[in-house]
């Protein structure tokens, strides 16, 4: 191989080979992509203009009414409120796990790791049903919690919880490989100086770990405002007070009221794409998902 | 950090014991209920919720549906992953980026795009009813639905290790005289076999709970069209507690094997990379 010139073995280097363009190759490869093609299509592209085709399709004067419906307006703020809940508890955990797993050896460490991971292995129903097991009227603590006073399930607290667990390991294991992989040495180093805890955490780790963090943060709210199986099952569909957007799509949509469904879709659509954008952008920086 | 070598960073003690502790609180003691009341259910009320037509039923459209989706990843997500990794064209990048979108998107909005795209009159139903063929409100519908919702995996999983298959290789066997499909049968598909079971199955296993995107264009009629969290859910609804547990420790158990079986393809994975670099 020649100094200059594309890695062997690159894709521009492939296309500079001869024999490259031989017909069957042309044909195999115009095949492929033409297959790929149709099948984002048909399946992600179609559906993402959907949504905004059918929000605007009684024009904007009825997309920007769907908004100013209180029930809607209801169910925003509580998607917002339980985002910035649920990613900050659940961020304070990652780091504290990730921190105890990537820079301590203990036994079942590998367990431990299996058992964080395992909300996203459960499916979302399970996952709400296990609250109204818990906190449900004929639930364990069901009778308690009435006695006193404290409503979970079908309230907001519930709601909260769901979604506490179905986000519970994004911000973790985004960070335990991460910590794993950099070592412990800039630390080690900072604490024998007589750096601080706390110093050495805020000055040293989280500047080395930072890209990481906001991947993971960003995964975690995008699920924690789009969940919807885990906080249907708990929240008991009262319009106004425990629907969250997803939820108030559904009701929407079951009352065919199409334009304020996809209204608040396309919202949610847009969260979708910021949250792809930002991704990219941190995966520009030179953090890789593994 | 070397095995046995103490190290001078604080904080073990309290990270440890707020994560042990965080997650018992949220996972695992809700977990353990979920288990304790499928086990504390009278036998016969456990046969009648685990086993009943209308479960057996649900079983069959949940769990057939997931496999067949699973399928049509297997076949797709190897196609998008090789478009992706070994061709260069315009709108490459975009394509790679959208791939992710079925994580970002709620289910939610996926199921309302899916049915509006494919109801009878929708863009690409109608094209579809005029051939007599029927999403929306089938079986057809739910297997779509779930196919979408697993593809990134099947996807992701894929890409890497097409990346990583040894050009040399490929390189090596050309010059020896073999063809191109002798070379994809005999190098390629050897090297991205594990990762092509483990896309499979991570995709299983996210289309078996799905409930979000499936419930929209499923039509959930009993015994048809009705999967089994939908089941769970109905359970819940009507407080019949131990009948959505049993349900539930049911879809446990399977997710728990899916799980199992992906450690061990990872493993062998793994173990055939060591062999083949050795």
């Amino acid at each position: 191989m020649t100094a200059a010139g594309p890695q062997a073995g690159s894709l521009e280097e492939l296309h500079t080979r001869p024999g490259h363009a031989t017909v069957v190759g042309t044909l195999v490869r115009r095949g492929m992509i033409g297959l790929s093609v149709a099948f984002l299509a048909a399946l992600l592209l179609a559906p993402l203009a959907v949504v905004f085709v059918s929000a605007f399709g009684n024009g904007v004067a009825a997309y920007l009414r769907a908004f100013a419906d209180p029930d809607t307006q209801a169910a925003i703020r509580l998607t917002l409120l339980t985002a910035l809940v649920v990613v900050p508890v659940n961020t304070v955990f990652g780091l504290a796990a990730a921190w105890s797993i990537a820079k301590f050896e203990f036994r079942g460490k590998s367990l431990l790791i299996t058992l964080i991971d395992l909300p996203v292995a459960v499916s979302p129903v399970i996952s709400g049903m296990l609250f109204v097991l818990l906190f449900g009227m004929r639930g364990w603590f069901g009778a308690w919690l009435a006695a006193n006073g404290i409503s979970i399930v079908f309230a907001i607290p519930g709601i909260m919880i769901a979604t506490l667990f179905v986000t519970f390991p994004y911000v973790a294991r985004e960070l335990i490989p991460l910590m794993q992989q950099l070592g412990n040495d800039e630390e080690e180093a900072a604490i024998t100086l007589g750096g601080g805890a706390w110093m050495t955490f805020f000055r040293v780790t989280l500047p080395k770990i930072r890209w990481g963090l906001l991947y993971g943060v960003i995964l975690c709210n995008a699920r924690a405002m789009g969940e919807f199986g885990a906080v249907s099952v708990v929240s008991g569909h009262i319009r106004g007070l425990t629907n969250t957007m997803p939820l108030a799509i559904e009701a929407l949509y079951n009352d065919y009221d199409f334009t304020g469904a996809f209204a608040v879709a396309s919202l949610l659509t847009l969260l979708a794409l910021a949250t792809l954008v930002l991704k990219s952008l941190v995966e520009r920086t030179g953090y890789r998902r593994r | 950090m070397r095995d046995g070598q103490p190290t001078v960073l604080p904080g073990f003690g309290l990270t440890l014991g707020f994560t042990t502790f965080f997650l018992s609180a949220v996972v695992l003691l809700p977990l353990a209920a979920l288990v304790l009341l499928a086990a504390s259910t009278p036998l016969h009320q456990l046969l009648n919720a685990v086993a009943s037509p209308r479960a057996l039923a649900s079983y069959e459209l949940s769990f057939g549906g997931a496999l067949l989706a699973a399928c049509i990843n297997l076949v797709f997500g190897f196609i998008i992953a090789w478009t992706l990794a070994r061709y260069e064209f315009p709108g490459r990048r975009l394509m790679d980026a959208m791939i992710d979108m079925p994580f970002a998107l709620p289910t939610a909005v996926s199921g309302i795009a899916l049915t509006a795209v494919f109801s009878a009159n929708g863009w690409l139903g109608r094209y579809l009813a005029l051939a007599g063929i029927h999403v929306a409100y089938t079986r057809l519908g739910v297997v779509l639905a779930m196919t979408l919702i697993g593809m990134p995996f099947a996807v992701r999983t894929v890409q890497p290790a097409l990346l990583e298959v040894q050009r040399d290789l490929e390189d090596a066997a050309e010059t020896l005289g073999a063809g191109r499909w002798y070379v994809f049968r005999r190098v390629i598909v050897p090297a991205v076999l594990p990762a092509m079971l483990t896309g499979f199955t991570l995709a299983f296993a996210r289309a078996l709970g799905e409930y979000g995107s499936v419930i929209f264009i499923s039509g959930n009629l009993p015994m048809k069209t009705e999967i089994t969290p939908l089941l769970m859910v109905i359970h819940l609804e009507e407080f019949d507690y131990h009948g959505a547990a049993a349900l539930g420790f049911v879809m446990l158990a399977a997710s728990f094997v899916i799980l199992l079986t992906i450690n061990l393809l990872q493993a062998w994975g793994r173990d055939r990379m060591v062999r083949r670099r050795a």
